[in-house]
């Protein structure tokens, strides 16, 4: 069998691969976005949508089509998707859907650190959460396997630890334990049957969630996640859920002082921090196996649930009846890790110690917006920022953003103070945004802005370096190019604000025209109407890749035929 | 030599019969799982930190270890201090190297060797960025290689094996250069100060 060292976003690829899945689709957005892109390298056909909500609609439809579906994001990214989500629940699914959400305790690189199981319970999904890469991949058919049983989308969460900690993972292997794998593969699930040939059937009272099917779809919903939840304490399930005896031998006559329910990477630090203790480990996180922990919490002096973040489990567990431990709450906050987990098992709430501060991340050197930043730290300006590597514009020398709080916001958040400071205040507000998230959730804040104009007008800077940069250079509409980086429709972003009836529209290279983009900001600053100005310079990191994707779409466009879809509208400048 | 060098061969046997040591934890008492090795490498984005553990963790798959690696991607990129952990044994656990259990340190950049120190259990190795000097480097951005190389000397991993992940990680244009970096550090490692 062959050992292949892989991350958990890798593995998840390769199992989506292995399992037919027939469309990826998502929103890049660390630690998820290297799933789709593996899935492309390995052949699938994966696609990035402008936002999680719009990826979503998108693999509803496949999975309505009776295809085998994958939906990738980010924690946060689940809160853009929660709509249809919700009620993607109600319509159920025909082919799988599973849809991953990449959580960030410790917020490694991200802006909260919400925890999306959460959303589980709130939506009334099942949730399968792996602890490692072999988990990854071999859950993952479990998940297709659930998705397609009872007709349900499947949530599927992953940490960052488990999206880009590299483990050895065995392929289409049922027993990794023989072959070199994890541990946890001892019980992987079988590989589910060929994937479906996509098709349509009617079924509009099951899809057409007017409140006269809802209700109705409701009472399905639940009555499928009571099935799933006793199958959760069944012998089938125990590929997800099951005691790993630990080192004393659990369930051969001794009886253990101390047990330990898990989930996730939490397994693993708890394993490592009480080699001896039996450890409940449970890998369908909701509807959670409250028989299991029943039992298991009967078999041992004491029981100590581990798990980062949120206490999930505890909480549920304890509202059963079940007596255990959690951990104190001031591991609510960060990531664990074995240090942590020994100080939890010990009641330890003493300070811990500070790790030594590194040197903080900052704008590349060569950033083409180092010029944009000074010139609003100049001005003292008053910046409504946003998520991206142009975040970092909040950092010393600059210290230029006052507001960063979710995707697409900084234009609603600029309004909103446009809308109630004093005019020589309102004066100096500005909303910064890039491409990528102009086009995720900014189209909006910008309808709104011509809606509902404040008095003193508005600016909106949109810094267009080309690229998704944060996340790692990620196509999106604005390039012009796929995931794949080949030729498509290519949204204009200046063509959208003349669109939606923004009056001043200005396109600058502020990287080579520093002292005409200060001229232009203070003039539009100035002028009580509304405008947009696109401060356009390729990443510096992206720039040799874009002019090598740009020489490939030209090729590629000279051989296609002139009437192929993406030729029509080609960017307009 | 580290004290937790794993087992010798019947670890680098390949295949299955190394993976069923589950059950030969130390039973409480000892902070380290037996027979795993510790590797910590730092430095800052862009100086080849992820590329050295990729190269170590791909090395330690390659000799039959069990090996996992962890580092966080995002923000670091950016210029900031990055780590990558590596460990490999029999069976690893947790993907992370508990702080001040680490056997070895590898660190690229001068300004992060305090920063990065506390990650060193007592007794553990530091292979500093001055080991190498940058003037005796084939090429300056071989610091990495040349480090694995140095830390070569330590591990139960043999230096050929290291040195076919160094290639299977590299164009081949790049592969003379490294190779002599790699030896260089090997060399140089002979003769370092292990305290």
């Amino acid at each position: 069998m062959d050992r292949q060292l892989l991350s958990g976003d890798e593995a998840v690829a390769l199992a989506a691969l292995h399992a037919g899945v027939a469309l990826g689709t998502g929103y890049p957005g660390t630690p998820s976005t290297e799933i789709l892109e593996r899935f492309s390298e390995l052949g699938g056909r994966a696609q990035w949508a402008p936002n999680e909500k719009v990826a979503l609609e998108v693999g509803l439809g496949a999975a309505f089509g009776n295809a085998r579906t994958l939906v990738t994001m980010k924690h946060v990214g689940l809160n853009v998707a929660a709509d249809p989500l919700f009620t993607s629940a109600y319509t159920g699914v025909n082919g799988a859907l599973i849809v991953v959400t990449a959580d960030d305790p410790g917020m490694s690189s991200s802006q909260n650190e919400q925890d999306n199981r959460r959303y589980a319970v709130a939506a009334a999904l099942p949730m399968i959460e792996p602890a490692d890469s072999q988990e990854a991949y071999d859950f993952f058919f479990a998940a297709v396997e659930m998705s397609e049983r009872w007709n349900i989308p499947v949530l599927y969460r992953m940490t960052t630890r488990v999206c880009h900690s590299k483990s050895v993972v065995v392929a289409g292997s049922t027993d990794g334990r023989a072959a070199g794998g994890g541990a946890a593969s001892a019980h992987a699930p079988r590989t589910p049957q060929g994937a479906p040939a996509p098709h349509f059937e009617h079924d509009i009272s099951g899809r057409v969630m007017i409140p006269a099917n809802a209700r109705p779809a409701h009472r399905r919903l639940r009555a499928k996640l009571a099935e799933i939840a006793a199958w959760g304490e069944s012998d089938e399930a125990a590929a997800l859920n099951h005691v790993e005896p630990g080192s004393g031998g659990h369930g051969t006559g001794t009886r253990h002082s101390l047990g330990i329910i898990a989930s996730g990477v939490s397994c693993l630090h708890a394993a490592e921090a009480a080699p001896g203790a039996p450890i409940l480990k449970i890998g369908l996180v909701n509807p959670l196996p409250v028989g299991r922990a029943r039992a298991f919490a009967a078999s041992v002096d004491r029981v100590v649930v581990v798990e980062e973040g949120d206490p999930v489990i505890a909480d549920s567990l304890r509202a059963v009846g079940i007596a255990l431990e959690s951990k104190p709450e001031m591991y609510r906050f960060g990531e664990l890790d074995v240090a942590r987990v020994r100080r939890i098992l010990a009641g330890d709430t003493s300070p811990e110690p500070v790790p030594a501060r590194g040197k903080p991340p900052e704008l590349c050197p060569a950033c083409p917006y180092h010029t944009v930043y000074g010139t609003l730290r100049k001005h003292d300006c008053i910046v409504a920022g946003d998520i991206g590597c142009y975040t970092l514009g909040v950092l010393p020398p600059y210290q230029a953003m006052d507001t960063c709080v979710a995707m697409g916001a900084s234009i609603g958040v600029g309004l909103g103070l446009r809308h109630v400071l004093p005019p020589d205040e309102a004066r100096r507000v500005v909303s910064v945004i890039g491409d990528s998230t102009f086009v995720h959730s900014g189209i909006s804040g910008l309808v709104e802005m011509a809606y509902n104009p404040p008095a003193t007008g508005h600016v909106v800077l949109i810094l267009d370096n080309g690229t998704t940069a944060m996340t790692g250079q990620q196509e999106h509409a604005g390039t012009g190019r796929t995931l794949d980086h080949l030729p498509t429709n290519k949204l204009s972003i200046e063509d959208v604000a003349r669109a939606v009836g923004i009056g001043s529209v200005t396109v600058i290279d502020p990287y080579a025209d520093p002292e005409g983009f200060e001229r232009l900001l203070l003039e539009r600053l100035a002028a009580p109407e509304l405008s947009v100005i696109v401060a356009r310079r390729p990443c510096v990191l992206a720039a040799a890749d874009i002019r090598k994707w740009e020489q490939q779409a030209a090729d590629f466009r000279a051989q296609a035929a002139p009437q192929a879809a993406f030729d029509l509208p080609l960017e307009a400048q | 030599m580290s004290d937790r060098g794993a087992g010798g061969d019947d670890h680098v046997a390949g295949g299955d019969d190394h993976v069923a040591g589950g059950d030969d934890h130390v039973a409480g008492g000892d902070d380290h799982v037996a027979g795993v090795t510790n590797v910590v490498l730092a430095g800052l984005g862009g100086q080849g930190v992820i590329k050295a553990s990729d190269i170590l963790a791909d090395a330690a798959l390659r000799a039959g270890f069990d090996v996992k690696k962890a580092e966080v991607h995002g923000m670091s990129q950016r210029g900031g201090s990055v780590t990558s952990d590596v460990r490999f044994g029999a069976r690893v656990l947790s993907p992370m190297v508990p702080r001040g259990e680490a056997d070895f340190l590898v660190v690229l950049a001068a300004s992060e060797v305090e920063v990065a120190r506390p990650l060193l259990r007592p007794g553990g190795v530091l292979l500093p960025p001055d080991l190498v000097p940058e003037s005796a480097l084939p090429n300056k951005r071989s610091l990495n290689v040349a480090l694995l190389g140095a830390l070569s000397e330590y591990l139960d991993i043999p230096a050929e094996t290291l040195l076919a992940a160094v290639r299977a990680a590299l164009p081949e244009r790049l592969h003379a250069v490294n190779e002599r970096a790699f030896e260089l550090g090997r060399s140089l490692a002979a003769d370092h100060d292990v305290a």
